[in-house]
């Protein structure tokens, strides 16, 4: 009998008490968490659905390749997105094409070649700081050297000069993720190519940038992406054009670009033309997403090699 | 090619810092505590602009740490099913992946106008409070707020669950083996084990708020007279840039380097300091 | 291949701590451990002995509901602690870890003060006695008094990996449970550390039921009064898998000396494992 009341004793004491001060704590404080996690994804789902609505249904063949039409000729229409498309994608490929040697060169050179010594430390301070560099700065920079003072074959405002206010944004993540991947190759596959005599050159070629190619590709299209969607550094570099890229001077020219065509088209008091920058977000969103996703697989595909 | 970045960094520091000396030695400290901007006359003073980046990025870091350190715990926290979590950490990471300039779009024509009824309600309530003392009128400093704190809620989240995730899985073990519940566990040993990474990666976000232009600009009504009132229109340094920086010349671009000159030590300070916390966090286990 | 029902009939019910009825533990769809009965006495050390991966600290944390927080851990059968299923439905797990504090491998101090390590738990456990004093008492009965009486206010990483082992039995004491589970608390200290751990064991079973794991034979021989000696074999359902299962259990000096199965002679022996 007396083991039988000292068990219930027991069995009462361990018993989920839901109304014990303790455990409604605990239930209030996951639900505050709950609130809030759900608040931290209601955002991004609205803005996905505006996009995809508002921008999305627009979409026509007559807006991917016409050019935009000046702000009060037409109400009813604001004409396309055509030269914004091609614009954003030479004025991108320019700071790729400018970035991306130096962003991985500088890379090599930390992981590979430094000592860590004072200089590259300085070097990889210096890279996390230009990273936090507000992308206006690199816009005034630009400015200040190339445009104002007609540094480059006299022209003022050009797609170079964007470019150039771009590539200093993608620096700083290049450099940084070709670092981080050459440390990632594992000692033993350098010391085996240097070890049958291939010069360091040879094995950092070969060998090295070879086997931390998807975490460099990966860290180049994010860092593409992000530039391919700034528009800071770009309205008072690469201004923006009614008219499509033409003839030899494309590049000493102002030119278009889907982000400034969005800015520009928002703060327009015309209901087309704000269609129009609803309809650039779209195709803007598209293609950062694309190349989000298309290097998120890079990178997964390393992931999986390793663990194999 | 490593010092490139040198380069650049110094070429910028010096560039700005000789660029804003015409201004310095004509308004000194004055420009900092004055407000108004008259290219007519001359005069410059950043107040408002000072006032308005620090005010919005605080009051936007205020507003998203609780909601992206609460979305990290609880998709670290194995509360919900993993599938979910890992759905949720998409949904961020996309967030992340969305241009300023399209967040600032959103802002104008949707979040502004849904807003507004809010902010009507906040002045009629706490109009003797000098925070809310005016009445809203479309663009302020309100909506740049709350586009901002959506901004830099992926940073926050994505760092603080780097940090979460970073807190021994024994330390975990030890507080639940205590007979500690969940929260006991969350708030009095992983939070705390954690705290130096998720500062950090506030300051990341502050730094990035700071700087953050043009879906600032495009809510912010870009007024220089000076207001306490975050639902009147205001000014920040970053968006003050983007709008006149185009269209000035002589004396004015210099009291626009100025402005960016401090704009680059605020930022510059905070995400150096952010940084060094960030990598304390590795050496600490 | 087992001869007999492995469980000692000396074992009364009222006098066993806790029962484990055809216990079976599972990660995801892989079984862990299979049908084990176990009867733990009251106030006496049980050594859980046998080769890694036989499943012996999956069984020592299924006991205080430790597994809950591994995701896709599940578990069949009855667990009772005095007399109650801690894994019925209508019981709190957090409770239960209240009744049946867990030392872990590692030594696992709080990234706090000493003495704080020891009053959090008493804290979040409604104590409002002297804090003080409970400090000083569970120091003291984990032997550990003498090394931190200068230095309570230090962090708790500042002691060695033998102290801050039992710092973390200090803690566990200090909440006051009914049984202390130990998953191979020596494994990572160095010998006089593990004979001092061992002393203090011998001081708490006269206030609490003891299950430690352990790997070390010597060491079950040393502490123990009781030892269950768990295997591991293949799963012919799960390709390659391995499942433990519960071979023998007795007195200590009866699995040591006398034992009945033949797997547990040859393992005692140091034949394999």
């Amino acid at each position: 009998m007396k083991d039988r009341v000292q068990l219930l004793h027991t069995a009462k004491q361990l018993n989920y008490k839901t109304f014990s001060r303790k455990n409604i704590l605990e239930k209030l404080q996951t639900a505050i968490a709950f609130c809030l996690l759900i608040i931290s994804i209601i955002p991004i789902t609205f803005i996905l659905v505006y996009v995809l609505i508002k921008g999305g249904t627009q979409l026509s063949i007559d807006i991917i390749t016409q050019l935009p039409e000046p702000p009060g000729d037409d109400l009813l229409s604001a004409g396309g997105i055509g030269n914004s498309i091609i614009g954003t994608i030479i004025v991108t490929t320019i700071a790729s094409v400018i970035s991306v040697p130096i962003g991985i060169g500088g890379g090599i050179y930390l992981a590979e070649y430094s000592s860590g010594g004072l200089f590259s430390r300085f070097i990889r301070f210096g890279t996390n700081v230009l990273a936090g560099v507000p992308s206006i700065i690199a816009g005034v920079f630009i400015y200040g050297i190339i445009v104002s003072t007609k540094l480059i074959y006299g022209s003022n405002y050009s797609a170079l000069a964007g470019s150039l206010a771009l590539s200093i944004l993608m620096l700083p993540t290049i450099i940084k993720t070709t670092d981080e991947g050459l440390k990632l190759v594992s000692d033993d596959l350098r010391r085996g190519a240097l070890g049958i005599g291939a010069s360091k050159f040879i094995t950092i070629t070969r060998i090295t940038l070879p086997a931390a190619f998807s975490t460099i590709a990966t860290g180049i299209l994010l860092s593409v992406a992000r530039a391919a969607g700034e528009t800071a550094p770009l309205i008072f570099t690469a201004l923006f054009s009614f008219y499509w890229p033409q003839g030899n001077e494309i590049l000493l020219e102002p030119i278009a670009s889907l982000s400034v065509l969005i800015y520009n088209f928002a703060l327009e008091p015309y209901e087309a033309q704000n269609e129009l920058a609803w309809a650039a977000s779209f195709i803007l969103v598209m293609m950062l997403l694309a190349l989000n996703i298309i290097a998120r697989r890079i990178g997964k595909l390393t992931m999986d090699n390793k663990s194999n | 090619m490593a010092s490139m970045v040198a380069i650049v960094l110094i070429g910028i520091l010096a560039f700005i810092f000789y660029g804003s000396l015409e201004s310095m030695a004509r308004f000194g400290f004055k420009y900092l505590i004055t407000s108004g901007w008259n290219p007519v006359s001359d005069e410059y003073g950043a107040f408002t602009a000072i006032y308005g980046t620090i005010i919005t990025s605080l009051a936007a870091l205020t507003i998203s740490l609780p909601i992206g350190i609460a979305t990290a715990i609880f998709i670290t926290e194995d509360i919900l099913p993993r599938k979910v979590n890992e759905f949720i950490g998409l949904m961020v990471e996309l967030l992340a992946a969305i241009p300023s300039v399209v967040l600032g779009l959103w802002a104008i024509f949707v979040m502004e106008p849904f807003l507004r009824p809010f902010l009507i309600l906040l002045n009629q309530t706490f109009s003797w409070l000098p925070f809310f003392g005016t009445e809203p009128r479309g663009p302020g400093m309100a909506p740049a707020i709350i586009i901002l704190s959506i901004m830099i809620l992926p940073i926050i989240t994505s760092i603080s669950r780097d940090s979460l995730n970073q807190v021994p899985k024994k330390l975990r073990e030890a507080s639940y083996g205590i007979g500690a519940t969940r929260w006991t566990t969350i708030f009095h040993i992983i939070l705390p084990a954690a705290i130096s990474g998720i500062t950090g990666g506030a300051l990341l976000a502050l730094g990035r708020a700071m700087g953050e232009t043009m879906a600032v600009t495009m809510v912010i009504g870009n007024s220089f007279n000076f207001s306490w009132s975050l639902l009147a229109p205001g000014n920040t340094i970053s968006a003050m840039l983007a709008n006149q920086f185009g269209e000035a010349d002589g004396s004015q671009i210099s009291s626009l380097m100025y402005a960016a000159l401090i704009l680059m030590i605020l930022t510059l300070s905070v995400n150096i300091f952010a940084n060094w916390l960030v990598k304390r966090i590795s050496l600490k286990y | 291949m087992i001869k007999e029902n492995p469980l000692p009939k000396k074992i009364k019910r009222q006098n066993s701590s806790l029962i484990l009825e055809n216990v079976s533990i599972s990660y995801q769809q892989n079984l862990a451990v299979r049908n084990v009965f176990l009867k733990i006495p009251k106030k006496r050390v049980t050594a859980l002995i046998g080769p890694s991966g036989c499943g012996k600290s999956t069984v020592l944390r299924s006991i205080n509901r430790m597994n809950d927080l591994i995701v896709g851990c599940s578990l069949k059968g009855r667990v009772l602690f005095e007399g109650t299923d801690i894994y019925s439905p209508k019981i709190d797990p957090v409770e239960v870890r209240r009744r049946i504090g867990m030392v872990f491998q590692q030594p696992n101090p709080f990234p706090k003060s000493i003495y704080e390590n020891i009053a959090f738990g008493a804290k979040i456990n409604g104590f409002n006695g002297d804090m003080d004093f409970l400090v000083e008492e569970s120091l003291r009965k984990a032997a550990v008094w003498e090394e931190c009486k200068d230095k309570l206010n230090e962090s708790g990483y500042s002691l060695s990996g033998g102290q801050q082992q039992r710092l973390c039995i200090a803690r566990t004491i200090a909440v006051k449970p009914d049984v202390i589970l130990m998953d191979e608390p020596c494994s990572a200290l160095d010998p006089i550390s593990t004979l001092k751990i061992e002393e203090t064991i011998h001081e708490l079973k006269k206030n609490f039921t003891i299950i430690i794991v352990t790997h070390n034979m010597q060491q079950a021989l040393r502490v123990s009064d009781y030892t269950a000696f768990f295997n591991a074999e293949k799963d012919e359902d799960n390709m390659g898998g391995k499942v433990g299962y519960l071979v023998e259990f007795n007195l200590t000096k009866e699995i040591f000396n006398s034992p009945v199965q033949a797997l547990t002679k040859d393992y005692v022996t140091g034949k394999f494992g």
